[in-house]
């Protein structure tokens, strides 16, 4: 439809995930119009991140050397292995600063209907991590929705015989969330969790 | 624009852009649904809970082109000993994967609806070794596909039935004998699952013939749809 090479653009663009063929369109035509610099920064941004940034050996967060950066921090704490689907969790974990130790990715969670099974999850290099025998306590942190429920599971029946400390992440309401809108599910999973306060 | 309501069990969820989720249904009156819930990734959604997968639901949506968007929902049923337990989560993930492919959109499907709730409730109240087997012959069977279980499937003879063959949609007699031979336990099984006694296949202690019968409903859904069922052959336990 466009000469050659803006075509070539909007057809690249269009396969990013969220952007349909009119957005793909605009974004080309926005990038045709800016200065030469700012178009070649995104270019020179992409070949970076595709050039330098790799899977951490050890966790397989996202990381620019051999570890990332959680995995070579000396203050974090080797004891308490936090498991995660996506490395993008780990971010959403750190932005609490409640969690000191260290992660492990396991790329996704069991969903029998796509055929993602624990042989596409990074089990096996969970259970060669554990086998460290400083690791005292794992927790589950997958998604609250039904694939995650059943990683977790699945997790916890794995590594029950290890004897190690397993937990699982507490499921329940928002903060400034409201009761009469919560849904059964979460209302009664918050009800089941609940906690002593003291005065 | 026009709303509907229905009830509806959702059997998949894919997500769309920043927040939102497709949601696929399978509904009595409309059949299987696909619809846009909007936000429901977010932590504060109001519908998340009651969009999983596995729930039965009752919904109000607008209707819409290619995409409905629900706009409410009341859970009717969570089918929460499923959830808990790690043993019964393949059962009901091949349910919902069956009933997900030989749904059809937009097409009142009440008595497929009914296999679902009644197989899912069933697998949550007292779930049963010949659960899964009869669940897939029967809605073989209400999608008219069902096995031919009271004479040989080849020759129409009323004579002993010692093998199944999906490609010939069901027990075969000796002489015509093909596919897989079968215990006659499990040709009993067959029978009681899809001649009304259903409660008598559901009572059946896990032996070979409720092994064979999943095996073989297993068989004849694939030829049927002509492709694996992905969560059939994933069992999420260890080891």
């Amino acid at each position: 439809m466009f000469a050659g090479p803006i075509q070539e653009l909007v057809d690249e663009l269009g396969r990013l995930p969220g952007v349909g063929p009119k957005s793909a369109q605009r974004i080309a035509f926005h990038l045709l119009e800016v200065p030469k610099e700012e178009a070649l920064r995104l270019a020179s941004s992409i070949a970076e991140v595709k050039e330098r940034i790799r899977l951490c050996e050890r966790c397989f967060n996202v990381s620019e050397g051999e570890l990332c950066a959680i995995c070579d921090d000396s203050r974090r704490d080797p004891t308490v292995l936090c498991i995660v689907e996506d490395p993008r969790d780990i971010v959403a974990v750190e932005r609490t600063r409640e969690f000191h130790g260290t992660y492990h990715v396991l790329g996704g969670a069991l969903n029998p209907i796509e055929g993602v099974g624990p042989e596409q999850l990074r089990v096996r290099d969970l259970l060669e991590r554990l086998a460290d025998d400083r690791i005292s306590e794992v927790i589950l942190c997958t998604n609250p929705n039904l694939e995650g429920e059943a990683t977790a599971m699945y997790l916890a029946r794995l590594l029950g015989p290890l004897g190690i400390r397993i937990t699982r992440i507490a499921s329940g309401l928002p903060v400034g969330g409201d009761l009469e809108y919560a849904d059964e599910l979460t209302l009664g999973r918050a009800l089941a969790g609940r906690r002593e306060v003291s005065g | 624009m026009a709303t509907f309501r229905d009830e509806g069990v959702v059997l998949r969820t894919i997500k769309l852009g920043e927040a939102d989720r497709i949601v696929t249904f399978l509904t009595p009156e409309h059949g299987k649904v696909r619809a846009v819930a909007k936000g429901v990734r977010k932590a504060k959604s109001r519908l998340a809970g009651r969009l999983e997968p596995m729930t039965h639901v009752s919904m109000m949506c607008w209707k819409g082109r290619e995409l409905d968007v629900v706009t409410q929902v009341e859970v009717v049923d969570h089918f929460r000993q499923v959830r808990l337990d790690l043993d019964r989560m393949p059962a009901a993930f091949t349910m919902l994967e069956a009933v997900d492919l030989l749904a059809v959109e937009r097409q009142p499907m009440p008595g497929l609806f009914r296999a679902l709730t009644g197989g899912l409730r069933t697998l949550c109240e007292d779930p049963s070794p010949a659960l899964l087997g009869a669940f897939l012959f029967r809605v073989l069977a209400i999608e008219g596909v069902g096995p031919v279980v009271d004479s040989c499937a080849a020759c129409g003879e009323d004579a002993d039935l010692v093998s199944f063959d999906e490609h010939v949609g069901g027990f075969c007699c000796r002489s015509c004998r093909s596919g897989t031979a079968v215990a006659p336990e499990t040709v009993v099984l067959a029978r009681q699952v899809l001649g009304g006694q259903l409660r008598a296949a559901l009572a059946t202690p896990s032996s070979r013939a409720t092994a064979e019968l999943e095996r073989l409903a297993t068989a004849a859904v694939e030829y049927h749809l002509d492709r694996r069922l992905r969560s059939a052959h994933l069992a999420p336990g260890p080891g």
